[in-house]
């Protein structure tokens, strides 16, 4: 399967986190991203993209709504939900 | 509303955790009303706020609210305090006796996760499911009961936004037994694991429990998400941010105008019937030109604090602050900022004290110290009537190219101050290590609320405390000892010149003279800049009085000699030092409050020296060099 990650999600699509990876310049957000509730499995989709450049972007995770960098975005491998929840 | 008279007579501290976002200080105002007492912890900006609440019995406990957090590895200031505190590690606080966790009913799933890890840290606690409301009428039931014996914790629903809405927790604390809580509860299932990832663990451990208490079901707030589709539009949203914020600015500016100049009347009134009743003594100019001039300063500030506040508490409470520093971020992104500079920033063209205060809501450290840093660059209104004289006196009417040339140059004045300010923080994010590392945003877009006019009308009051207490004391002594400088020594009798030039302030100015003379400022304006300092627009009162003018409208008699007796050169350099020249005193004592300590008001006092001097400097030669001199 294509690698996928949220930074590149269509707008409004829901998807399911497969894994949320290190970033080699900070080794930290991973985690930082799993405590504030990007966990494994969980659903996931981008809401909104600020203009220019579709940085930073609006997303949904479980009930919660933040606000992500696209370096923050490109961490989150998704892939399509298959369950229907 | 007063001050906690004696915390010291009652030992037991409950503390507020919870994530950020849930309520918890609404919780925390409903609690304890009025009884509040905000302060700094030790050595650090972040706010602590604790207060008293009465139970059954009357008896008193003391309650802290602790900054929001997500987990208990710290990442900020704030949160760091909460784990410290949590942890009985906080320098000056005492572990608390009891927690309340604060858990926001509509968003279980990443609650309960907090909870799990707050239950490890092995304090009695109570887990406060608020706005219960919000969550039945989503239709998400939740048994109290069955959650209180998942988690081994007790367990009751608040309603923080409504008066009552804290019984069944103030119930719960009245109870003499929960101090036997810590004990009571075995440390069961759900122990810290050695290996394998915490979080994944006590999601899983969250979803079982939801899942067995029927609660596993997405349920959103869809109010809020059809707001933020118009809000939040990739268009649209920042057309509205750019209506909002122009509202705002325009409060700031219109509805202050009236309060201060009341205030401003007012105190000159009262200084000129004082003047003529009392006999001509010493501590009647004390009086008149010192204490009652100094608190007028002082006060002078409060219109445009209150009613910014008002918007900003408005916009923090609703949810809407996050969402303009997301529309913001790529713009401040651009200088190695984030959004959340940007309110502060624009607040500052009013006036640089509540813009100051305003910072408080940047969560990263280094942001808000640069942001600080370059809020004097804004060009707030009290350097307005210096620039109005200025241009008055040496910028022709004429038009250029269809507009006001004094109009082109007052604008050319407030983009020299943008550009200035960009500059430095683009300096600073080129030339520092951290300022090259990108930060992570990761900031949380609550659900929108209604704002609870007790939080909004709490919030305006301590920010009017803080600035009153903190800054004002500052403000009115250095007002004071300005007096003192410009009114001794005294003229002696038969003086042919100006009081001013015999005072000390005189000879500060003919000193200062040396160090302005290549930047083309003769003694008057040396003199002028001295009482200058206590706020920007006294030095235009300054220097009718050098130019020993008297009587009601001295700006407009200063305006003739002015452009008879100073080149066009000088004039320019000194409207290039107001640009950037750290004139105002209170702003650094601001600074100096909202920083905890006087690194950063020097450092921002001499760096704005700097850029200021250079920059009247080659104004002054580039004029010179035009024959302007």
């Amino acid at each position: 399967m294509v690698l996928m990650n949220l930074e590149l999600a269509p707008l409004a699509t829901i998807w399911r986190i497969k894994s949320v990876n290190a970033d080699p310049t900070d080794q930290d957000r991973a985690t930082h991203l799993q405590e504030i509730g990007f966990i494994q499995g969980e659903h996931v989709s981008v809401l909104a993209r600020a203009l220019p450049g579709g940085d930073p972007l609006v997303v949904r995770i479980g009930l919660s709504t933040f606000a992500l960098r696209r370096a923050e975005a490109r961490c989150i491998e998704i892939e399509p939900d298959v369950s229907n929840v | 509303m007063s001050d906690i008279q004696a915390t010291s007579s009652t030992s037991t501290l409950i503390a507020l955790v919870g994530n950020p976002n849930c309520g918890k200080t609404a919780l925390f105002n409903l609690l304890t009303g009025g009884q509040q007492k905000v302060a700094n912890y030790a050595g650090v900006t972040v706010e602590r706020k604790e207060g008293l609440v009465t139970v059954h019995g009357g008896k008193n406990l003391r309650v802290l609210d602790l900054p929001g957090i997500y987990s208990l590895i710290p990442r900020s200031q704030d949160e760091r305090i909460t784990c410290d505190v949590l942890q009985g590690r906080a320098w000056g606080e005492k572990k608390p006796d009891l927690l309340v966790c604060v858990l926001d009913a509509t968003n279980l799933r990443r609650g309960l996760r907090l909870a799990l890890t707050v239950k490890r840290t092995g304090l009695p606690c109570i887990v406060a499911l608020n706005m219960s409301d919000l969550a039945s009428q989503r239709g998400l039931n939740i048994d109290t009961d069955a959650l209180s014996k998942e988690l081994g914790l007790p367990v009751v629903k608040t309603v923080a936004v409504n008066t009552g809405g804290d019984q069944a927790l103030r119930e719960c604390l009245s109870l003499e037994s929960w101090n036997k809580l810590s004990t009571a509860i075995p440390l069961d299932q759900y122990q810290h694991t050695q290996d394998g990832n915490q979080v994944e663990v006590d999601h899983l451990v969250v979803k079982q429990i939801l899942h067995r208490l029927n609660l596993n079901h997405l349920v959103p707030d869809h109010f809020s998400d059809r707001l933020d589709r118009v809000l939040l539009h990739p268009f649209l949203g920042p057309f509205i941010l750019a209506g909002v914020l122009f509202l705002i600015f325009q409060a700031v500016f219109s509805w202050a105008a009236l309060p201060m100049d009341l205030i401003e009347t007012g105190t000159t009134w009262l200084a000129g019937v004082l003047r003529a009743n009392l006999p001509s003594v010493w501590w009647r100019s004390l009086l008149t030109d010192g204490l009652i001039a100094g608190l007028g300063g002082v006060v002078i500030f409060l219109p445009q604090i209150l009613i910014l506040f008002f918007f900003i508490l408005i916009m923090e409470e609703s949810g809407y602050l996050p969402r303009a520093a997301f529309l913001m971020d790529r713009m401040m992104g651009s200088v190695g900022l984030s959004g959340r500079s940007f309110i502060p920033l624009l607040s500052s063209f009013a006036c640089a004290i509540p813009g100051i205060m305003s910072t408080r809501t940047i969560a990263n450290e280094r942001d808000r110290l640069i942001t600080i840093l370059i809020i004097p660059l804004m060009t707030c209104s009290a350097r307005l009537p210096v620039y109005a004289l200025l241009i008055g006196a040496f910028i022709p009417q004429r038009t250029l190219g269809g507009f006001e040339l004094q109009g082109i140059v007052l604008f050319a004045l407030y983009l020299a101050g943008i550009l200035g300010a960009m500059l430095v923080a683009l300096a600073l994010k080129l030339l520092t290590p951290a300022g090259r590392q990108t930060r992570p945003l990761m900031m949380e877009l609550p659900t929108y609320h209604r704002p609870t006019l007790l939080s909004i009308s709490l919030g305006l009051w301590q920010r009017v405390k803080i600035f009153i207490h903190r800054v004002g004391g500052i403000i009115l002594l250095l007002t004071l000892l300005l007096w003192f400088l410009a009114s001794y020594p005294a003229a002696p009798v038969g003086a042919t010149k100006a009081a001013i030039e015999y005072s000390y302030a005189g000879w500060l100015g003919r000193g200062l003279q040396h160090i302005f003379e290549p930047i083309g400022f003769n003694w008057q304006i040396s003199i002028a800049l001295v009482p200058g300092l206590a706020a920007r627009e006294v030095a235009v009162s300054a220097l009718a009085t050098v130019y020993a003018l008297s009587g009601d409208n001295t700006a407009a008699l200063l305006t003739p000699i002015l452009s008879n007796q100073w080149s066009l050169a000088t004039a320019l350099s000194l409207l290039a030092w107001y640009v950037f020249a750290p004139q105002c005193m209170s702003t650094l004592v601001a600074i100096k409050r909202e920083t905890g300590g006087w690194k950063m008001p020097l450092i921002t006092g001499a760096y704005l020296f700097a850029l200021a001097y250079l920059a009247s400097f080659v104004t002054y030669r580039v004029a010179l060099f035009l024959g302007w001199g």
